[in-house]
């Protein structure tokens, strides 16, 4: 038998540090263990501030999923003080944070995933002039034409939320800019003008066109576009069959719209769908470098292990749904929405089907997006400006890029008496629990192919990357 | 001309500005400007061992080290070790990791305010002990000595910001590419005159709510925010109203305060960031050059004299009474 040791870090192209170490055992991952090896500290300044001011902090946890916090952090104080927004400021914030998810998801594919395939690991392969002259890090003309078409759409934000990231737009009773006439079709020419880009360049046809794909046959069958690109190199490597994850997906259903959220919520496992019940989550510490007991986020906290004692090995936080792992993501968002190439994928979980659960959603949020900026009525109230909760507590959930996000907060005599922060990626990357359960990612890895002589396993980077980890949000 | 890039306390937000910069892209803007990048953690390819083998090769003196930028807070905890952030793979601190590679390189770029004074990090306590580069807040000295210069002789570079305009770090790199930012093109914060010696309040669409102090009351009003609201853009260092944001944006633009995100200490202004603090109903922080007597007279006097359309639109989402013609003289 022969077994090794591998340390992989910096684990780069993902948002924030990253540190992987593997037991290797005849040429496979044996076993894995994911460390997040920066600590700030959000949760511990938060407490004693005024509660506005979580709208300016708690977007800087993440210079990726900004727009993210902000929501979360907004529908937080709104319920703790029972503010609602207009519709309209519900369509516009829906629109702001859909155009971060949709930035984030474009970044992801062409900057941080398929730079890996034109590794001169895959030289000779039948696919990788194209994947060398596509995605080339930093010079492959896909790779350029993304960030050139990912900028524009971020001028959407410029117009609802001034810049991005870190926006202060979002508020709980509405967003600060009611949008004119003039940037509503402003808004709807950038959207359309980002519609070229994807059907020129990703998927090489209309988006209306991946949207509706069926199928498993059907998704093998694309041709056209990157995404053709990548289901060809996915035959080619088995992608379908590396990664698994736990197989049990949970969405806290995407943009709360006063009709309800766009994307349903709910929890899907072996073929259910079961509501998402908040309270049966809880954060494990067991294996975290965190003081305290396990708790349901409304009542954690935050005590950092100065000593960094064993078997903690990552400031990462576990949190498990009812004691077991959940995957989250745009995968988990399609299959719990029920779209039937989703579901089709859905007890395959693997590196395939997270990028095709990811390519599914940019074509849905594309028309999404379409529809949200026709709704704009510039003639409406977008704030209902209301009195901030001097006391109460408050949860917001919301869907990031890469899953579900959920703010916990406690108000007492006007101050923030505490805050706890679940980030998609604490979910899918946590540590082992108190059971000795590894994290969805560590357990992914396990059987993961390690070539002779490979010191950053080629296999190990794709399923990483598949999740599209943001380390900056999972510890924060 | 190479360039190296590391990130540690901070959101990852400067970088994902950055990449935003336009026409060119951020790629071909450093290509056509001789900057190679050695690495970068959200764009190049290398990962883990190749990573290390890259530093060991700079720490060595194998591979020149002209641009190193770093984007966020350096963690001193706990108690001074700076394991808060030990980069991954290497088992040593970023700090310590800083502290190495500073010395090595031409010049030594902190991007966004973070990476500058310690930044949003060091809010609240400063639980993970973050301080900047060469400033802990507004104090010098931070993860590098007070006195550090690079070997080109320049202090570190602040490129303040949270985050930073991506035209703020590409102008920086390309004047750093034609070795021309002198000393006397820092501010005395170590920030880039070229965008630090405007203010925020330049070319701020709320201008004419500015003359006559009509004010907004709430936030999606269209007046100015300087007095009830927070706004510090009359202090604030930074030409965000002049070159703007995602196209057309600015924080004041979309209705929302300046909160002097360039500035050191900016995150923990003493009060709620949305909220201005008064003494006797007078705002604290009047526009600094300005003697607050003259203020209070030209305010009282511009308040008196606000045309209706002023105060009307002041107090409303959107323009509810347009401009008259001009009389013809």
């Amino acid at each position: 038998m022969n077994e090794r040791q591998l340390i992989v870090g910096p684990f780069n192209r993902v948002e924030g540090d990253l540190e992987i170490r593997l037991e290797v055992r005849d040429g496979a991952v044996a076993s894995a263990q994911v460390n997040a090896p920066l600590f700030r500290g959000f949760e511990m300044m938060l407490p004693g501030k005024d509660p506005r001011d979580a709208l300016t902090i708690t977007p800087r946890i993440c210079g990726i999923c900004s727009v993210s916090q902000s929501s979360a952090a907004a529908l937080a104080l709104a319920d703790a003080g029972g503010i609602d927004m207009p519709p309209q400021g519900r369509i516009a914030a829906a629109l702001l944070h859909g155009v971060e998810n949709m930035a984030d998801h474009v970044t992801h594919f062409h900057l941080f995933f398929m730079p890996d395939f034109a590794r001169p690991g895959y030289d000779g392969r039948a696919w990788h002039d194209r994947a060398l002259a596509r995605f080339t890090a930093m010079e492959g003309s896909a790779a350029r034409r993304a960030t050139e078409a990912r900028a524009q759409l971020l001028h959407i934000a410029g117009i609802l939320g001034g810049k991005w990231p870190h926006t202060l737009a979002i508020q709980p009773g509405g967003v600060t800019k009611a949008p004119d006439a003039g940037e509503r079709v402003r808004i709807l020419a950038t959207l359309r003008s980002f519609r070229r880009f994807l059907e020129d360049s990703l998927f090489g046809a209309p988006v209306e066109a991946f949207a509706a794909l069926p199928d498993v046959a059907a998704l093998e069958s694309w041709e056209s576009g990157d995404a053709g690109l990548f289901q060809a190199i996915s035959a080619d490597l088995g992608l379908e069959g590396t990664g698994i994850g736990p197989r049990r997906y949970l969405s806290a259903g995407a943009y709360p719209l006063d009709t309800g959220r766009v994307s349903a919520s709910g929890v899907w496992e072996g073929g259910q769908i079961t509501p998402f019940e908040t309270g049966a989550i809880t954060e494990d510490l067991s294996h975290a470098w965190m003081l305290g007991d396990t708790a349901h986020p409304a009542r954690g906290l935050t005590e950092p292990d100065e000593d960094m004692a064993d078997p903690g090995y990552s400031w990462c936080k576990a949190p498990r749904l009812a004691g077991r792992t959940v995957e989250v993501g745009a995968l988990a968002r399609q299959v719990v929405d029920r779209h039937p190439l989703a579901l089709a994928l859905a007890a395959e979980g693997s590196v395939r089907a997270r990028i095709a659960g990811r390519l599914l959603e940019i074509a849905r949020l594309q028309i999404l997006l379409e529809d949200l900026a026709r709704s704009l009525d510039p003639s409406a109230p977008f704030m209902a400006p209301a009195p901030w909760p001097r006391s109460g507590t408050g949860a917001g959930l919301v869907e990031a890029a890469r899953g579900t996000l959920g703010h916990w907060l406690r108000i007492e005599e006007g101050r923030i008496a505490g805050y706890q922060i679940v980030a998609p990626t604490t979910w899918n990357f946590s540590p082992r629990d108190v059971t000795g359960a590894p994290g969805p990612v560590e357990a992914a890895l396990v059987g993961a192919e390690v070539r002779p002589g490979e010191e950053t396993p080629l296999s190990v980077q794709h399923i990483v990357r598949s999740f599209d980890p943001c380390m900056a949000c999972t510890v924060h | 001309m190479n360039l190296l890039w590391l990130q540690s306390a901070g959101c990852g937000g400067c970088t994902m500005s950055l990449l935003c910069a336009e026409t060119p892209n951020v790629f071909d803007l450093l290509t056509d400007a001789g900057i190679t990048t050695l690495w970068h953690p959200s764009f190049s390819v290398q990962t883990g061992a190749e990573v290390r083998a890259l530093l060991a090769s700079i720490e060595a003196g194998e591979t020149p080290l002209d641009l190193l930028c770093i984007e966020g807070s350096i963690v001193t905890g706990p108690k001074g070790t700076g394991r808060y952030h030990m980069l991954a793979g290497t088992g040593r601190a970023m700090l310590d990791w800083v502290q190495s590679l500073a010395p090595l390189a031409r010049d030594v770029l902190a991007v966004g305010t973070c990476a500058a004074y310690g930044g949003i990090t060091s809010a609240g306590g400063n639980p993970a002990g973050a301080v900047g580069l060469a400033y802990d807040g507004r104090f010098g000295g931070g993860a590098l000595d007070a006195g550090f210069r690079a070997r080109s002789g320049r202090p570190v570079i602040n490129i303040a910001g949270c985050p930073t305009h991506p035209d703020w770090v590409t102008q920086t790199l390309l004047l750093l590419a034609e070795d021309r930012l002198g000393a006397q093109d820092l501010d005395p914060l170590g920030r880039p005159r070229f965008y630090a010696d405007h203010l925020v309040h330049h070319a701020c669409p709320k201008n004419e709510y500015y003359e006559y102090k009509a004010s907004a009351r709430e936030l999606s009003e269209l007046g100015c925010m300087m007095e009830h609201l927070g706004c510090i853009g009359t202090q604030a260092h930074g030409d965000c109203n002049i070159r703007p944001w995602n196209g057309t944006g600015s924080c004041t633009r979309g209705n929302y305060p300046c909160i002097n995100c360039t500035a050191p200490e900016f995150e923990e202004p003493r009060h709620p960031f949305t909220e201005t603090p008064t003494i006797a109903g007078i705002p604290v922080g009047l526009p600094s050059d300005m003697p607050k007597a003259w203020f209070m007279a030209l305010a009282s006097l511009s308040k008196a004299a606000t045309p209706k359309r002023i105060d009307v639109n002041a107090h409303s989402d959107r323009l509810k009474i347009p401009p008259g013609e001009g009389k013809r003289k």
